[in-house]
């Protein structure tokens, strides 16, 4: 379908000699995985900052390491470090349990690996969000006698978002490029795909700076729909006019 | 443990015998990468506020690419995909610079950082009190002396945040130097971990050594806004 485009738009020049399916399928691996490492990350975010918030210092310090820790360590270090340990501790969990060998799924593992990664700079971004909803909004759930749960869900969380959401879209565009890193633990995503294509065509130049614009197609994208969604999410307030 | 350290602590600090590597190959690749972008980032970043279309456009155009696309494939295209084309192997020149690693690599990284130093750059220049630069006009001050005596001191100093930031994931993003086989201290945790086999260990000392340089980096950064931020604080 691609290629059939290619040569109607009288681009054969540009032809990807093949390589549509195999880039395609590489992107859309590029895709997969950022948006699962997305959504994991959001979820240790939500922890994270409630732990971070928390009165007890028995979850404060374990979440205080976390985010210190991870944020201090560039990503591709951790990537390797825990994408190598956690198939050599499992073996050895395993081992000791006399089960069978179980291998960790290549996917799996970079989706974990980066969600772990990114938890802890949500965590960041929600502890800062949440703190930056007025005191008194939930001081006024509480005398309307809504519950724990429902203060969360129905008073912090809307207004909370908005003062997350560009946090959340400066992390959703760095995570999305820290994906192209796991071609080196050996998954098939977009710059593996460009990479193969290219070495075995020998126009390593021209499919890498496909990649690239496809990277930027996907970023550009995003920040079109983060816009839309700052505008919603900001809805009932507005800013002083310059 | 205590082996790989022995064996190993050398070549993770700084040398393996021959040449530069670990601690010291990444603090040169990122403080050769942050002085060629800081330097070329002042004049773009004056560009990207102008008010004429023809000089802001075509900055703005290199940070919305640099800024849009990851700093692995910039260092893959800057290392094997411009070495792929054979006119650029045609020319000695070329030929010469696109052949050693070690340039390709610093000169992705200062294309990167340069395009975000420049967006710093230049929203703090953007966020300029309109006061300070009317006053500036005021007693005479235009063209260059405008910008080198009043806005660019104001505004580097209230960028110092930002670009601290921008330092600390310059240093973090180094690590990819070791897919162009420089040899940096992720580098020689790989060749540690493939001789040894010991993973945690030899990725642990290099997320320690990476940890141990960002909160240096942090508590300098932290002296230089105590020095240069001072007069934004609350005053005494």
């Amino acid at each position: 379908m691609l290629e059939a485009l290619v040569q109607n738009l009288g681009l054969s020049a540009f032809s990807l000699k093949g390589f549509g399916p195999l880039l395609l399928a590489g992107t859309w691996m590029t895709i997969k995985l950022s948006v699962l490492s997305l959504a994991v990350s959001i979820v240790l975010g939500l922890i994270g900052a409630s732990a971070k918030l928390s009165s007890s210092p028995l979850l404060r310090a374990p979440a205080q390491l976390y985010t210190t820790l991870i944020r201090g360590v560039p990503d591709l270090v951790l990537m390797l470090l825990i994408f190598y340990s956690l198939q050599t501790w499992l073996s050895s969990i395993t081992d000791a349990l006399d089960w069978e060998y179980i291998e960790i799924d290549p996917f799996a593992a970079g989706v974990i690996t980066l969600g772990f990664i990114y938890g802890a700079y949500f965590t960041e971004t929600f502890r800062g969000a949440i703190l930056a909803v007025p005191r008194g909004q939930v001081e006024a759930a509480t005398a309307y006698g809504l519950k724990r749960g429902q203060r969360f869900r129905y008073v912090v969380f809307p207004q909370m978002m908005r003062f997350a959401l560009p946090g959340i879209g400066n992390n959703w565009q760095v995570l999305l490029k820290a994906t192209a890193l796991v071609s080196i633990i050996g998954l098939a995503d977009l710059v593996k795909a460009s990479q193969d294509a290219g070495k075995s065509t020998y126009q390593l130049f021209y499919f890498l700076v496909l990649a690239a614009l496809i990277y930027l197609l996907i970023t550009s994208a995003s920040n079109f729909a983060l816009r839309w969604a700052e505008r919603r999410y900001s809805a009932g307030s507005r800013e002083a006019q310059r | 443990m205590i082996e790989l350290l022995q064996e190993y602590w050398r070549p993770f600090l700084y040398s393996d015998g021959q040449h530069i590597t670990g601690l010291a190959m990444t603090m040169w690749l990122l403080s050769a990468s942050i002085a060629i972008g800081f330097l070329v980032s002042i004049p773009l970043s004056i560009a990207r506020v102008s008010s004429n279309r023809l000089v802001r456009w075509p900055v703005q155009f290199y940070t919305y690419l640099f800024r849009g696309t990851p700093l692995y494939i910039q260092l893959l295209i800057c290392y094997t995909g411009i070495y792929s084309i054979a006119a650029v192997r045609a020319q000695p020149l070329l030929d010469a610079f696109f052949r050693d690693a070690m340039n390709c690599t610093i000169l992705a990284f200062a294309l990167n950082t340069c395009a975000y130093t420049t967006e710093i750059f230049a929203g703090s220049i953007r966020s300029m009190s309109y006061g300070e630069v009317e006053a500036a006009k005021a007693y005479g001050l235009t063209g260059w002396k405008l910008y080198a005596y009043v806005i660019m001191p104001s505004a580097l100093r209230r960028s110092l945040p930002y670009y601290s930031n921008e330092v600390i994931l310059m240093l973090h993003s180094t690590t990819v130097a070791f897919t162009a086989t420089v040899p940096d201290i992720l580098k020689v945790a790989r060749d540690a971990n493939s001789a040894t086999f010991m993973t945690f260990q030899s990725f642990g000392i290099a997320a320690l050594i990476y940890l141990t340089v960002t909160f240096i980096l942090v508590g300098l950064f932290r002296l230089a806004e105590r020095r240069w931020l001072a007069f934004l604080g609350p005053s005494h």
